[in-house]
């Protein structure tokens, strides 16, 4: 962390980046955010730990904007997002300097949690443990126990698109990342509305997947605007929720780099990402492998084709 | 009124592209060929004009189907439009069945403009198909209905 | 809010029979934003545009619901009556409540229940329609045939004649098409060539044509005025500059066992060949499938005689991309395939042939030199039966439902001329119908049966069967004297039905023309606008669009010209203006909708954007409407919904859904 910082200080003194995204301290040590650092002093406050789990690549959006370069720091995986972001001309590449940082995996604080562990002081992490100091006494858990799902699932330690790199990564993939849509593929027709039905019912409608997701990234969302009298609408209904979510989850479907951020964020812990990983499922199946934001050139598979494409029927009833 | 005792009259809505599969409905008017009235045709360009935001409307206003018919791919008269349909229409089909809609209330076919005899005959097949499948309420908002 | 007026057509009783049209008209001004609704015999005659200019003036309408056929039909004609009213075209909406509903539905409470959510949903489209303006596009002052036979070479010459550049593609190696296998013509009786071989050459001849002989289309792009076509030369392996056509090539060739298509395969000629004698261009094809130096290596004969040295083994095809502001259609005909016609035996016996095969033995270029006589044994025939009706009206799937026009006259023409030539031949046709509407027709046949003593039965023959002693049995019945009738025929031939051109389809796809179940190109009208094909910048000539015979061809070819004429004549088109738009304030500049565009039509340009007060320059998507043909995939593929269709806006269409679903 202490190399991230005084790389940044560098940066920022010989004029190389006018400002620098990376995260601070939140209010509690395990709940680090998202910040834009414009000075040496506020660089103190910078954090780069196992909670460090959001991914910086949308903030470079409004970054694009500003005069002179920004610092962001992306792990490996944030750098699909930044890629696909590019690709859709959201970012200028002009404008960034990335220094890709090491990622042994983000740590899950639910996870924590379930692993029955309350009142929470302080957490410090070790190679494969993780130390927690409570109000009750020390625990210690394993690190592959209490990751993010996302990382169970990780697509590599390779930054897809960098500057310069700090600090060693570490593949943290022991799952199939279709298992869970393979469990549901499964289901009868009645389970699946079942599960979904309870899951998405849920839903109040924050938007923080919308506001988390690097593909979410248009300036006005189609649900706030009035193209499709579809503006401002809330969950009155189950229809609302399953329309918003199928939507986001079509509109992002060859953009989303299945960064898993929008579960991670829902504060209903709705396993959104069930959505995403669906259509990627589907690509894959269908249209051949392809992986969202592995660069900034290849165009998505919803706006190719080929002759031969399945059939509607086909694809739905492939099983 | 209990609901048992109403008959069920499905509300269907067919999307269908200006020069391929809205020429064969008019063919199959013209040829006679009858299908229920419960098809109701919305006339778009192409049918890579149809937003799933459309299909997702209707079932939301008490639609119990949709159907998309498009020109034959290869014959789009924008050339590639129904290429593009298909693969929408894949996700989008593949997306309602594994959230547990049932799979037979959406369907893409492909009409020619010659087509009015596939036309009626698949009309008709859909409307059966979603009489048997009954009234949508997995995917609508349940107010709508009655 | 709009004023909208709602107009519902009786069209007769072909909507009023089954639809309550008085009623939709009440519920109709039930919807919002209607303000006048009423009902009329016919909306598209004068006196119903006149109803709705009159309420335009009176009501202040501002949208017009016209509740009636197709679109496809009279959506033109109900926004010309709004721009006479002076409210802009694209005002208007049609409800499609016959071809959708009165035509399909017998139930008159159904019907009328869909009639009304019909207008509906027209009504709601309206509330959100918007002026809209066309914009302009370019004509190519050039036109492009397909076909090379009469109907080709009339269009062809119609249009040059009008000052025109126009190529035809032909896919033989001659132009001539099926006129040139016809020895006479009904109903004056004069030799088919000899009328025929004249326009060939003025074809050729013509400074404004170009004739591309043994040529396919490959490929077309664009749209009306500005068309783009891949036309495929295939390779002649001939030097067209440097052969004489001497012919030499052809009496040399040692491959000389192959059916000869133009003689329907009753003759034979060389893998070198010219399909006959007055061929233009008078430049021989090498066959590759049968040329013994194509198959084995050896060989190369031709190119050993050819004083022109103009034999070219290594050429390839040759692929010629030209602009066109209008094509023609003049695929023309063939005659259908008898393999599931086994009761004429005409696959068992050498003397059951078909019409078209009896026009090549009567001729005197043909495989007998003009002698009638039986193919299997040279016999000079004393019984010839004509059965007609060969696969035409038949409504089983091995035949056509249709009249193929042209055979009953024909028939006629071949029992006279018979007759005439060998008085001592007995003929007997059997019919269904004798149809003979057109000038001098009925005259001509009656002289076959009054002054040639054609025997003609109303009947059907139901099995030709081949005899032991080389004749053929022919049982069949006669309808009027009520009995059957056998009769020992040397000869039998059939009148068999006229298909399309069997390429056609592929044709019409290319184009995107429509096409009937029977492979007849569909007109923009059946009545009004009968020589041109719905899409627009395509015409018709010739068979392609129905069976019809010479004098009718010739007459449609001159139509087909005069309308691409009128096409080419204009400067400038207007250009739909159902074109995609981009919302500057909610496009992301992702370029994704760039990508699916068939067109190119969307370019991306840097701009000033002053979004609520918030001033930055923008990547921002922006449409060529002249390039844009509106089909709309951009706006499905834009996430934020900021391309959007005019004429077809999200808008618009939940409306539709709306009203549908409600």
């Amino acid at each position: 962390m202490q190399e991230l910082i005084t790389r940044g200080k560098e940066l920022l003194a010989d004029g190389s980046v006018v400002g620098i995204l990376g995260w601070k301290e939140g209010d509690f040590s395990y709940n680090p955010e998202p910040a834009f650092f414009q000075n040496e002093e506020e660089l103190d406050k910078f954090i780069y730990d196992g909670f460090c789990g959001a991914n910086l690549s949308k903030f470079m959006i409004e970054a694009s904007k500003k005069e002179g370069k920004t610092l962001v720091f992306l792990k490996p995986c944030d750098t699909y997002s930044f890629n696909q972001l590019l690709k859709e001309h959201r970012i200028d590449r002009e404008k960034a300097y990335i220094i890709g940082v090491g990622c042994s995996g983000k740590l899950s604080l639910d996870k924590i949690k379930e692993a029955g562990v309350k009142g929470i002081q302080k957490i410090t992490e070790e190679e494969d443990k993780i130390h927690v100091e409570t109000l009750y006494g020390d625990k210690t858990l394993n690190r592959s126990d209490v990751l993010l799902d996302r990382c169970h699932v990780c697509k590599g330690k390779e930054h897809r698109i960098f500057d310069e790199i700090i600090g060693e990564s570490k593949e943290t993939n022991d799952k199939d990342k279709f298992s869970e849509v393979e469990a549901i593929e499964k289901m009868s027709s009645e389970e699946k509305f079942l599960f979904f039905q309870k899951e998405l019912s849920k839903c109040i409608r924050c938007n923080a997947c919308r506001n988390v997701c690097p593909a979410c990234s248009c300036r006005k969302c189609v649900f706030d605007s009035n193209k499709f009298d579809s503006a401002q609408k809330v969950n009155t209904n189950s229809f609302e929720e399953k329309m918003f979510h199928i939507i986001r989850a079509f509109h992002v479907a060859g953009r989303c780099t299945d960064c898993g951020e929008c579960s991670r964020v829902c504060p209903e812990g709705i396993p959104l990402h069930l959505f995403n990983r669906k259509f990627i499922k589907d690509i894959d199946e269908l249209y051949g492998e392809f992986r969202a934001g592995e660069d900034a050139e290849t165009v998505g598979p919803l706006t190719e084709f080929t002759f031969d494409d399945a059939e509607p029927q086909e694809a739905v009833e492939r099983g | 009124m209990s609901i048992e005792n109403k008959e069920f009259k499905p509300k269907i809505v067919a999307f269908c592209c200006n020069w391929c599969s809205y020429a064969g409905a008019d063919l199959a008017g013209s040829s006679r060929l009858a299908y229920p009235a419960d098809v109701k045709i919305i006339r778009v360009p192409c049918s890579c004009r149809v937003n799933p935001m459309f299909i997702l409307r209707a079932f939301e206003k008490g639609a119990d189907g949709v159907i998309l018919c498009g020109c034959h791919p290869g014959d789009c008269h924008y050339s590639t439009g129904n290429y593009y349909t298909r693969r929408r229409m894949s996700l989008l089909f593949s997306m309602l069945d594994y959230i547990g809609v049932e799979n037979g209330r959406t369907r893409v076919e492909w009409v020619s403009a010659a087509e009015g005899v596939k036309f009626s005959t698949t009309m008709n097949d859909f409307a059966k198909t979603i009489h048997s499948l009954g009234e949508n309420v997995r995917l609508g908002d349940i107010r709508c209905k009655n | 809010m709009q004023r909208i007026g709602v107009f519902v057509c009786h069209c007769g009783s072909n909507i009023a029979a089954t639809v309550d049209v008085e009623r939709v008209a009440q519920y109709a001004l039930l919807e919002p934003g209607v303000v006048h609704a009423e009902d009329y015999q016919y909306m598209c005659s004068e006196a119903g545009q006149m109803k709705i200019i009159e309420a335009v003036k009176e009501k202040n309408l501002t949208g017009i619901v016209v509740c009636s056929c197709s679109p496809r039909m009279h959506e033109t004609t109900f926004r010309n009556a709004a721009k006479r009213a002076g409210i802009n075209p694209y005002m208007v909406e049609i409800a499609n409540i016959r071809e959708h509903c009165s035509w399909i539905h017998k139930d008159k409470e159904e019907g009328t229940e869909k009639a009304v959510i019909l207008a509906r949903a027209a009504i709601a489209k309206v509330n959100l329609n918007t002026p809209l303006v066309p914009g302009e596009s370019r004509v190519t002052k050039r036109a492009l045939i397909i076909g090379g036979g009469i109907a080709g070479i009339q269009t062809a010459l119609d249009i040059a004649d009008a000052g025109y550049e126009v190529d035809i593609v032909e896919k033989t190696p001659s132009i001539g098409g099926r006129m040139s296998q016809l020895d006479k013509t009904f109903p004056t009786l004069d030799c088919s060539a000899c009328i025929l071989t004249p326009k060939m050459v003025d074809a050729a001849a013509h400074e404004k044509i170009n004739i591309y002989t043994y040529s396919e289309v490959d490929k077309v792009s664009g749209f009306v005025g500005d068309f783009t076509v891949d036309i495929r030369k295939k390779a002649r392996s001939i030097d067209m500059d440097k052969c004489t056509g001497c012919g030499v090539c052809s009496e040399k060739c040692p491959m000389k066992k192959i059916p000869s298509e133009f003689n329907r395969g009753l003759g034979n000629r060389s893998a070198i060949y010219t399909p006959f004698a007055q061929a233009i261009p008078n430049v021989p094809v090498i066959d590759r499938e049968n040329c013994i130096k194509f198959k084995t290596g050896k060989c190369g004969l031709c190119s050993t005689v050819c004083q022109a040295g103009a034999i070219d083994y290594e050429q390839e095809d040759e692929i010629i991309s030209e602009k066109y502001g209008a094509i023609v259609v003049a695929t023309g005909f063939d005659t259908i395939k008898l393999d599931d016609f086994d009761e004429y035996a005409y696959n068992q016996s050498k003397d059951v042939i078909t019409s078209l095969e009896l026009e090549r033995v009567m001729n005197a270029a043909g495989p007998t030199k003009g002698h009638l006589e039986r193919l299997s044994d040279g016999k000079h025939p004393e019984e010839i039966v004509f059965i007609q009706c060969v696969g035409s009206r038949d409504v089983t799937c091995r035949g056509k439902e249709y009249c193929s026009k042209v055979c009953c006259m024909y028939t006629a023409k071949h029992a006279m001329l018979i007759r005439d030539k060998y008085p001592d031949v007995n003929v007997t046709v059997f019919y269904i119908d004798v149809r003979t509407p057109g000038k001098n027709f009925d005259e001509f046949y009656r002289r076959a049966v009054e002054e040639y003593n054609v025997n003609y039965v109303k009947g059907q023959v139901g099995k030709v069967a081949p005899m032991e002693n080389g004749k053929l049995l022919v049982q069949g019945v006669d309808l009027l004297d009520n009995r059957q009738i056998l009769k020992e025929a040397d000869m039998v031939v059939l009148a068999t039905a006229i298909e399309p051109e069997a390429g056609v389809r592929k044709i019409a796809t290319m184009l995107t023309a429509s096409i009937d179940t029977n492979d007849f190109l569909t007109e923009a009208h059946p009545k009004l606008r009968p020589v041109e094909s719905p899409t627009a910048g395509v015409f018709l000539s010739g068979v392609c669009q129905g069976p019809k015979d010479i004098p009718e061809t010739v007459a449609q070819a001159g139509a087909a010209a005069v309308k691409a004429i009128g096409l080419l004549a204009k400067d400038k088109l207007l250009t739909n203006p159902c074109t995609a738009q981009a919302d500057e304030l909610l496009c992301n500049g992702c370029s994704t909708c760039a990508n699916v565009c068939p067109y190119g039509a969307i370019a991306y340009e840097e701009k000033e954007i002053n979004d609520h007060g918030i001033r930055e320059t923008r990547r921002v998507a922006a449409v060529n409407t002249a390039l844009c043909q509106g089909c709309g995939a951009c706006t499905v593929t834009c996430p934020s919904g900021a391309m959007d269709l005019q004429g077809f806006s999200n808008r618009q269409i939940l409306a539709e859904v709306d009203a549908i679903c409600r």
